[in-house]
């Protein structure tokens, strides 16, 4: 009966033996038995501590915004570890594979590598990085006691982590796309990849974008609907207005990926021709639509960034925030210009001169209100008294690195510039100099920031910076080259070179990418060490560094209602302002107060999600109608719970708030 | 003085290096090419103004408002000089200005589309003059390059008269690529079914790097070509050294030639077919398939009705099977075949491709009326 190949293929669909690369790559043979050992050592501590039920209680259950937050920047940095082990074995490659050597990868996983490095550095680290950041923060900063839609942010995160965990599985069952990042047809079309790969590209999307979705809108309507009292529009920290107008891009953005997904999805699964060569299919339509979305989603990335540095420059600096309206306007035209951009990323199709001018000139326009940020931050330095820890470092790193980026980025919004410079190296240093230069030092500058709001200590100041110099450095040896490499010639995605002159700058980017391991890896130690030392680390004020925003007035960590009192604000820099005025912390008088309760509903609508999306890859056809019936049968079912609310009853609100007012007594003491 | 001595070995090294390299892009052989480096350098130039200063300022300023220096003015409640706004705002949007400007018009002047109107800035050109014609195709994974003026066709070898105006034309047989020769010219994508147009001119002999600059899959990374600028008895010569190649290009050897393969020797055909690259833009090299100009024609005058429905067949063109190496995925993978049963209509075309690898005819999938007329 099971040699009878059709039932076989109905059970399995296109899954079989051969679906297994680790049985005939050695590369991929060591990482999955590394994995499997990692794993059953994790799972095993789990059990041995027994912290199964503290984990499913307390983190994947959890609807509090501040756990979700963490758990976002958890996967972001699990997942920084895959998209560099990547960046690493291209970087080792491109520097040996020249002449009569062809390197140590195949162009078949090569091609593997350089798409999974593009897709989880932008879809599950940077992203989860952002989405993270503003869900800890936001809530705390409006003075709110979580988002607007509790369940719904933990049902986001379970959808990113399960759109993270399908392309963790094509590393070992089946293969990833060999496209490129954005799967562009005909390429990604059936017809010339007919394999897996494209079908795992698309449903992690579409899972985790899902995700990305649903908690933009919730961060939006946290935002409007949620802020403390007297916090108007334009008294609202200058993260909050960043992160208010990157929800609005992703909520207006978004849905024009899934779109082109099912688009792609539908040539691939039913014959359909919207993007194939053949039957009026055209390709450019897809193109058009992918960057559509894919502009705004650089500044879904760039503008959270743009606000973790406003947060740190005020505060390091001593000073309030430099023209804050300006401030505020130019995050408002980036976010509508990023719209009328699109059309830069592919000068190259053939449009006309008119149509690639409007677009060049579109794209330089956003440089202005960029660069009035940067100014507003400059002077926001000028008169301040500036400490230089971890955070203002990496915003200095930043402020310095990014207008090279931007720089390079109007050279390529010159139509005929572009030409010459398209799809080169120039290309990949540009972009690198700018999600580097702005989004990851902007969220390793947040994160060490807040840190201390999320865990109550610090991190340790000194692998902090050895971290910051490490990835400062370590950038620039390894991108400055490939501009030098773009400017002679050298195109992207090439896993081999006849030109040996070429070799001596690979070397050195390659040397710049162990120098960011470095930096990498002493981010970790940071982590480690300042958990070893968290006793003397500790900070018992809720406000370590002398901030001005809301969400230093509470405790550090938070208590899971954040504030015990809603606050009232009467000015922009709400904490300062209180501080200035002598805020007296009320000690008595506390009540009930009303808070949504945890749920599995989320984490395992996602499972479901993910064994669907598994199965459409795999073409089980069985399996896909069990799990979506089950899927739409559980969010249904989860509507009738109505058993959503408790209340902290007044006393532990009390005995909480007495703890803290305690600890900070011991302080003045 | 060690510093000076320091940061002067510095400097040399760097310049070493960099002269020790081709900036191709910056200093290019071709007037196209030369002009869009122009564009680079002006650009870079008008950016710096603004940029430098910043970076100074941004060190300065953190030098000078460190915490330690208490000399330095605290104004903790300083947020706001409208003076010092307006200037944060005009100062990049005139340099904005002034770079779409020449944004604007060098879009316009440097449009591939445009015939050139000079070979370099001393020689300006006829308006109607007529540029040597190049077909360009980009194949699983290598070039093709049709000479329809010559009547000679090479693989992997491109070459041209300096001081000459050259017009390509370029298309694709099937994935999305990029024809780019850094000394020449910028790039243009070439797609299926479609032509771009380049307009560009080599002023100096020499030999170029040419190559794909858009990721088309495996054999990508060796989608490369030499193109010679050679004088014009060089070229001559070159012509008739492919010319007296014995090989001859038809609609049979390029659905041959069109199969994927990898780092293909460079190759000559002395002879070529001249409907051939009308045929390859239109996705009908195989006379089984409907042009895409007739099928534009019918779908002009109102289509082709039911009968429409029996033309899909003769329009899948794309198929893997003229790939050669790629197994066949339709029957299997598609939902819409789980779930018909295979009697007629568009099902029944797509399930039953292998039917036509034997080249049979079936009076069926050729519908077009004698009335029209497929222009070649």
């Amino acid at each position: 009966m099971f040699s009878n190949p059709d039932l076989l293929h109905f059970i399995f669909g296109r899954l079989s033996l051969e679906s297994f690369p680790m049985f005939h790559e050695p590369i991929l043979a060591v990482t999955f038995a590394g994995v499997v050992l990692g794993g059953i050592v994790v799972l095993g501590a789990l059990t041995y501590f027994k912290l199964w039920g503290y984990l499913w209680r307390e983190w994947i259950t959890s609807i509090d915004h501040k756990k979700i937050g963490i758990m976002y920047i958890i996967l972001a940095l699990v997942m920084l570890l895959r998209g560099f082990a990547d960046a690493i074995m291209m970087r080792a490659q491109q520097a040996i594979a020249f002449g009569d050597v062809a390197g140590y990868l195949p162009p078949d996983h090569y091609d593997q590598i350089f798409t999974a490095h593009g897709v989880i550095m932008i879809f599950f680290v940077a992203m989860p990085l952002v989405t993270g950041l503003m869900n800890f923060v936001v809530p705390l900063q409006i003075g709110a006691r979580d988002v607007a839609f509790p369940f719904l942010n933990n049902f986001s995160f379970w959808m990113t982590t399960a759109g993270a965990i399908t392309v963790m599985i094509s590393l070992f069952v089946g293969e990833f796309a060999k496209t490129g990042w954005l799967a562009y047809p005909p390429l990604s079309d059936i017809v010339y990849s007919p394999g897996v790969g494209v079908d795992y590209y698309i449903w992690a999307l579409q899972i985790a974008g899902v995700g990305t979705l649903l908690s933009g809108v919730n961060l939006i309507v946290t935002i409007v609907k949620m802020r403390a009292p007297g916090m108007s529009m334009m008294k609202m920290p200058v993260f909050t207005w960043t992160s208010l107008c990157t929800n609005i891009l992703i909520v207006a953005a978004f849905p024009v990926l899934t779109a082109v997904l099912v688009l792609l999805s539908l040539d691939r699964y039913v014959g359909t021709n919207f993007f194939t060569n053949d039957l009026g299919g055209n390709a450019m339509m897809y193109v058009n639509l992918i960057w559509i979305w894919g502009h705004p989603e650089v500044y879904i990335l760039i503008l959270p960034a743009f606000g973790v540095f406003s947060e740190v420059v005020s505060t390091f600096c001593r000073k309030r925030l430099f023209g804050y309206s300006s401030m505020v306007y130019a995050t408002i035209v980036i976010t509508i210009l990023s719209y009328l951009v699109w059309l830069h990323h592919f000068f190259t199709m053939g449009s006309g001169a008119s149509v690639n001018a409007f677009f060049g000139i579109t794209t330089m326009i956003i440089s202005i209100p960029t660069g009035a940020k940067i100014f507003n931050w400059l002077f926001t330095m000028y008169k301040g008294r500036i400490s230089f820890d971890v955070p203002m470092l990496w915003t200095m790193g930043f402020m310095l690195t990014f207008v090279i980026g931007g720089m390079t980025g109007v050279m390529l919004a010159v139509p005929p510039a572009d030409f010459v410079l398209h799809n080169s190296l120039f290309l990949i240093a540009h972009f690198h100099n700018v999600i580097i230069g702005g989004v990851v030092f902007g969220m390793f500058a947040g994160i060490v920031y807040w840190f201390p709001k999320a865990f109550g200590y610090k991190l340790d100041p000194f692998w902090g910076k050895m971290s910051f110099w490490f990835w400062l450095v370590g950038f620039y040896f390894a991108f400055m080259p490939l501009y030098v490499l773009g400017l002679m010639g050298v195109t992207r995605r090439m896993n081999h070179f006849d030109d040996g002159s070429l070799q001596i700058w690979f070397i050195i980017a390659a040397f710049g990418a162990v120098l960011i391991a470095i930096g990498i890896a002493s981010f970790l130690m940071s982590l480690v060490v300042s958990f070893i030392k968290r006793e003397e680390l500790r900070d018992e004020t809720g406000d370590p560094w002398d901030a001005r925003t809301l969400e230093w007035s509470t405790s550090s960590p938070p208590p899971a209602y954040n504030f015990a009192f809603t606050p009232v604000v009467h000015d922009l820099d709400a904490w300062a302002d209180m501080k200035k005025r002598g805020y007296v912390r009320p000690t008595s008088g506390f009540l009930d107060i009303h808070m949504p309760k945890n749920t599995g509903a989320g984490a395992i609508l996602a499972g479901m999600s993910l064994v669907l999306g598994f199965a459409l890859i795999w073409h089980i056809w069985w399996l896909v109608a069990v799990s979506f019936i089950a899927l739409i049968g559980t969010a249904i079912a989860h509507t009738f719970n109505y058993n959503r609310d408790y209340h902290i009853p007044a006393s532990e609100v009390v005995a909480t708030e007495e703890e803290r007012t305690a600890l900070l007594a011991k302080q003045q003491a | 003085m060690l510093s000076k001595l320091a940061r002067g070995v510095a400097i040399a090294s760097v310049f070493t290096l960099l002269t020790g390299c081709n900036l191709v892009v910056m200093d290019p052989s071709g007037d196209i090419a030369s002009q869009q480096a122009d564009l680079i350098v002006v650009s870079t130039i008008l950016m710096l103004i603004i940029i430098l200063p910043v970076m100074a300022l941004t060190v300065f300023f953190a030098w000078k408002y460190r915490q330690s220096n208490k000399d330095a003015e605290y104004d903790p409640e300083w947020h706001h000089s409208t003076k010092l706004e307006i200037v944060i705002w005009s100062a990049p949007l005139a340099i904005i200005i002034a770079l779409g400007a020449i944004t604007w018009v060098s879009t316009h002047t440097l449009d591939p589309y445009r015939p050139l109107d000079r070979i370099d800035a001393e020689r300006p050109l006829e308006k109607d003059h007529k540029p040597m014609v190049v077909e360009v195709v980009s194949l699983d994974w290598k070039w093709l390059f049709i000479y329809p003026e010559q009547g000679i066709a090479t693989i992997n070898e491109l070459a041209a008269p300096i001081d000459t105006p050259i017009q390509f034309k370029i298309t694709s047989s099937g994935i999305m690529n990029s024809f780019y020769v850094p000394a020449l010219a910028g790039m243009i994508y070439s797609m299926a079914g479609m032509e771009t147009k380049l307009h560009a001119v080599i002023n100096e002999e020499g030999v170029y790097d040419g190559f794909s600059a858009n990721y088309s899959g495996e054999g990508f990374s060796h989608m490369r070509f030499k193109f010679h600028g050679l004088s014009d008895a060089g070229f001559d010569d070159w012509v008739a050294r492919v010319k007296s190649d014995s090989a001859t290009l038809g609609r049979s050897e390029y659905l041959e030639l069109e199969k994927p393969s990898i780092a293909e020797p460079v190759h000559y055909f002395g002879n070529v077919d001249p409907e051939l690259y009308t045929a390859i833009l239109n996705m009908c090299v195989d006379q089984s398939k409907m042009c895409m100009n007739e099928m534009m024609h019918i779908d002009k005058n109102g289509g082709g009705g039911l009968a429409g429905i029996y033309n899909v067949m003769s329009l899948t063109y794309d198929t893997p099977r003229e790939r050669g190496s790629q197994p066949l995925p339709l029957t299997e993978s598609f939902v819409a075949t789980l779930c018909t049963t295979p009697t007629g209509g568009l099902s029944q075309e797509i399930s039953s491709i292998p039917l036509f690898e034997n080249g049979s005819e079936d009076s069926r999938f050729s519908p077009v009326p004698a009335s029209v007329s497929t222009g070649f």
